[in-house]
Order: C-alpha cells, then structure tokens, then sequence
C-alpha cells in the first residue's frame, strides 16, 4: 500500500479522535502529539518511495485515471509533505504550553489536525476540483483556528481573512468550471494533454489568470497581500506559526503546480508576469515590513516578500531556478515558522510583542537570542545558513541567461538582492530592539516560566533551528531533492504518463 | 437560453461584488452568499446547456448516447453548494462574534490591531 493512504488517513483519525476525547485533556494532547509523530513516519515514508523518480499514484475506488479521482505524489509532493509534518510536530508541542485549556476545549488540536489533513490532501490530489475542496477543508479549519477564542483582535483579523479567502475560493471554482467546460476533464494530467487541443490560446491564458488570482490571494502575492498582515498576527502563536510556514506555501504549491504542467503555452506571457509580481512582491513585502513595531506583524510583511522569491524561481523557468524556489519552500517554511514560534518566546517571557517594550534578551535569556540569531540570520540569505543557498540558486539561475526574459531576469535578480538586503536590516532592528537594548517595559523573565514549560517551549524552536543549521551545512543533500523535483516538474510527461498510464 | 444565464450570472456578479466593498459587514457577508450562487451558475452553464437529454445509458449499451446531459458538473454545483452551505453559516456565526466583541459591524472600524 502506498504511503499516500496513511498521510491522508493519520491526519483524518487524529482529528476524530481528538475530537471524541474533549472533555480529557490528556487524550487529546496524547492523540495530537502522537498523531504528529505518526504523520511524519507517512510523510518519510512517502518521501523513500518517491525520491528515486517514480510517481506513485493512488485511485480512488480504482477507477482508471481520466474518470475518478487520483492522489499523486511526485518528489515536490513528497517534499511539502515531508516540511508540513515536521513543522506540524514543532508546532502541536510548541501548542502543548502554548494553547491555554479553553481552546483545547473546544477543539484546537481536532481543528488542528483537520488543517493538516487539507493541507496534505491539497498537496497530494491530482485533480483539480478535489484541489477546491482540500483547499476548502484546509479553509474552513483555520477559520477555526483564526477565530477561536474569539478575542477582539483576532476577530479583527478573521473577518478580513475569511472574507478574503472565500473570494479565492469563489475564484478557483469558477476557474475549474470554465476548465471543465472546455476540456471535459478534471484530472491536471489529462488536463495538461487537453488543455492545449481544446482550448484556444487566449481562453487558456484567461483561465490561467483567474487561477493566478485566486492562488495569488491564497499565497499573498502583490498585489493581493493585504489580508496577510492584518491577520497572522492576531491568533495564538502556535496558530500563527502553523500559518505563517504552511498556509500561504499551499497557494505556492498551487501556481507551481499549474503553471508546470497545465499552463505552459505562452511562457512569455503568464510566466513574464509571474516575474513581474515576484518583483513586486519582494519589494512591497519587505519595504511594509520596515515601518513595523509588532514582532509578528513585522514577521508577516517578510512572508509576503519571501514569497515573491519562490514566484521569482517559478517565473525564471530554468531547472536551477525551479529547483531554488522549491529548495526555497522548503527552507522558508521551516525558518518562518521558527521566528514566530520565537515571537512567542519573547511575549511569554516579556509579556509583549511591542518591540518598542521588549529588551534585554540577550543579557537574560542567552538562549532565546541564540535561537533568534539562527533563522533571522537563514531569512537575511547569510552565509553559511539555509537561506543563502537558496537565494544563491536563484540569484545564478537569473544571471545564467537562460531564462526566456534574457537581460530583464539580471534586473530582477538585482530587485532580489536589494530585498535582501533590506531583510538583513528589519532582522538586525529585531536583534537591536529585542535583545540588545535594554528593557523599556518588563525585562524578560524566563524563570518565571516552569522548567517544564519551558522545555516543551523551546525545544520545537530548538530542533527546528537545528534543521536550519543543518540545510546550511549540507546543503548539496538538500538540494538534491529539490533538483529532483525540478527535473519532474520541467518534464510533464512523467506525471502525465504515471496518471494516464504510459500510452499517452 | 445561455444568453438569459449568462445575464443572470452577470447581474449576480455584480451585485455581490458590489455587496463586497459595502462597509456594513453583513452585506459583505451577503456578497460572499451571492457569489457563490453565480459561481454555481457559471458552471452550470460553462458545461453546456441541452434540453430534454437525460444522460442515462440505455440498456444494452455501454457507452452513453451522444448529445446527451453531462452530469458532472451538476455533481460539482452540489459539492459547491454543501461546502459553501457550511462556509457561511460558519461566517455568520462568526460575524455574529465579532460584533459581539468588537461593538461595531462597520468594516472600516476594524483596524484596532493595524496601527504600527
């Protein structure tokens, strides 16, 4: 049996069982944590089986490939599984100490795990429609996630973020119908085989458009990134860091997925504007950032510009660029996750997320800085950490000249650097707020914290920097994967003959 | 008969959009509900309207007859239509709490975590 199953099927009982076990709060911390770990082994699992080049593929009911509805998982597949189990591990024991007894109560870990089963699912299907819906059972749950508690912040911030959100989703719909108009078929191989010969170029670069918009919405692309920093800073940490290094990547996932396979017709065109957003969305995303006093608002504008990286891979079209968005995905999600999780370290121990207040980190809790120091420096893109390597690929891949946009690719490879840059700066005001200056309000007082907590606390930022450190210095394995990736996603025709079998 | 829906969903689209950028958030609420209905509308009519063709296979046959319904994007307005059930009544209720805890339904007061 394929791993497939059980990443799907892990995610889907751990919820149910959460969700029979409310009323005990050790249960359901136990089928949380538990399930996490078990989701993971899938996702390791899924990754043996992919990682030498064979696709594997899941149909439902057995149906031929055209007709029902298949899983797929390709080495890019594979590897988002794989990042959206680890940080899922951080995180619900990050949630352990994080989560107070009411939010357990009422389902946090149940909606926690429902997210991860979208999630998953969006990453896995091969069929369009079944896209919407993962995306929606991926939705509806972090409404939950956003919304619970219901204090007045974060029904500040859900109102804009569900709101936003559906009108994707409205989006996507009407994209897939018009598809399925046209072509008769759901399925993204067969799509990618029919689009072209049943389809006029011009009807087949407007719905390529209407689906830029709606994974552009979800994965905060400019100019559609406003709702990302007026909500991911307003719920619980834990839920914000699950967010920040999972959800907008999902919309990621999406354009990669569609304008590799189903959408490449006019390259020129679709991918030349994909280039210019990237731009725009380095550079929007980083100068909002400046002007930032709140650690997590201030850490969601560097979403949204790290995001405009991954499109600017994605629009190059080369394998190096390719392979350095995806290598980019993968290495951001990881380190965003971490700076909020570290956000939350400082307001535990401090009581704020105001950096105006916070100080005197680095003479109180050492470690605290150290942990900040690891991803903030990986996010910056400075050597020897993760984030180099990735913004290296790309910055080569745009000045080999052997993108279709010939000298406009070094412009944007200057954009990214200048970006760059920038983000070294809001790091190092993070750093000179927070950890050197001293106190104005509280000083951080980390013994105030039980010992216990304090493991549960630090230990997933720990592990997760951990993993940072180690991109860095092995960079070559890593990148490994991600060239593997690249390699499948710039010839179609794998995917298509794994889906379709290999008559087509 | 395309003509007549595809007018229809014209005039639903805009008067969602419309209800969208309202500040009252009740209506925004309404403009989402609306939306959704076109969107189902505009699948229906993307798959190709015919009258009076029942998409059954007739016995003995094992492949449907040509010009006959599809009936897959019916099966796709159904699923959108059970999932945007839930999606709005959870954004009522959750528009509902908002109010609650916020004390104003205008969405332009809704910028108390916005300042720097």
């Amino acid at each position: 049996m394929s791993a497939i199953t059980w990443v799907l099927l892990t995610p889907l009982v751990t919820a149910l069982a959460c969700l029979f076990s409310l009323r005990s709060s050790g249960a359901q911390r136990f089928f949380a944590v538990g399930g996490m770990v078990v989701l993971l082994g899938a996702a390791w699992a899924l990754m043996q089986e992919v990682a030498g080049g064979t696709v594997a593929v899941l149909r439902f009911g057995n149906w031929p490939a055209p007709f029902g509805i298949v899983m797929v998982a390709d080495v890019l597949a594979a590897i988002m599984v794989l990042v959206s189990a680890i940080i899922g591990l951080a995180v619900v024991v990050y949630s352990l100490v994080d989560i107070d007894p009411g939010r357990q109560r009422h389902g946090y870990y149940a909606f926690l795990h429902f997210m991860m089963f979208g999630v998953c699912g969006a990453f896995l299907t091969g069929d369009i429609f079944n896209m919407f819906v993962w995306f929606e059972v991926m939705l509806i749950s972090s409404f939950v996630l956003m919304s619970l508690g219901g204090e007045r912040a974060q029904m500040e911030g859900a109102v804009k973020y569900v709101t936003l959100n559906l009108l994707s989703s409205s989006l996507f719909l009407a994209a897939c119908g018009i598809l399925y108009g046209q072509t008769g078929t759901l399925n993204m191989a067969d799509l990618a085989v029919k689009a072209r010969t049943f389809m006029s170029p011009e009807l087949l670069t407007m719905t390529a458009m209407l689906f830029l918009a709606a994974f552009g919405l979800k994965a905060a692309i400019f100019p559609l990134f406003f709702w990302l920093p007026a909500s991911y800073h307003t719920p619980p940490v834990a839920v914000s860091a699950v967010f920040a290094g999972l959800l907008t990547k999902v919309g990621v996932y999406a354009l990669f997925r569609i304008f590799t396979l189903i959408f490449t017709h006019d390259v020129g065109f679709t991918h030349g504007l994909l280039l210019v957003l990237a731009g725009f969305t380095m550079a929007t995303g980083v100068l909002g950032a400046m002007v930032q006093f709140d650690f997590r608002r201030l850490l969601s504008f560097h979403i949204v510009s790290q995001i405009g990286y991954m499109v600017l891979g994605l629009a190059l079209f080369t394998p190096l660029a390719i392979a350095g968005a995806v290598f980019y995905v993968f290495h951001h999600i990881v380190v965003k996750a971490n700076l909020f999780l570290v956000s939350g370290l400082a307001n535990r121990f401090a009581g704020s997320f105001d950096l105006k207040k916070l100080g005197g980190f680095y003479a109180k809790a050492p470690l605290v800085a150290l942990l900040f120091f690891i991803p903030a420096m990986s996010l910056g893109g400075v050597p020897p950490f993760s984030g180099f390597f990735a913004k290296l690929a790309l910055v080569q891949a745009g000045l080999s000249g052997e993108s279709r946009f010939g000298p406009w690719a070094p412009v944007f490879v200057a954009v990214a650097l200048g970006v760059s840059l920038f983000t070294l700066f809001s790091m190092s005001k993070i750093w000179a707020e927070v950890f050197q200056k001293t106190a104005v309000g509280t000083d951080p007082r980390p013994a105030q914290v039980p010992w216990k907590d304090r493991v549960l606390l630090l230990g997933p930022v720990a592990a997760l920097a951990l993993l940072t450190l180690s991109i860095g210095f092995f960079p070559q394995y890593f990148f490994g994967f991600a060239e593997r990736a690249a390699a499948q996603m710039l010839q179609p025709e794998i995917y298509i003959r794994a889906v379709l079998g290999p008559g087509v | 008969m395309e003509l007549l829906l595809a007018l229809t969903i014209g005039t639903l689209y805009g008067a969602s959009l419309y209800l969208l950028v309202q500040r009252e958030v009740v209506r925004v609420v309404l403009g989402i509900a609306l939306l959704s209905q076109a969107v189902n509308l505009l699948i229906f009519v993307a798959g190709g309207l015919r009258e009076g063709a029942v998409p059954f296979i007739a016995e003995g046959a094992k492949v449907l007859a040509g010009g006959s319904t599809d009936p897959l994007p019916q099966a796709l307005i159904l699923t959108a239509i059970v999932i945007s059930f839930g999606v709005l009544a959870f954004t009522l209720a959750m528009v509902h709490r908002a109010e609650q805890s916020t004390g104003t339904d205008d969405v332009d007061a809704l910028k108390g975590t916005d300042r720097t």
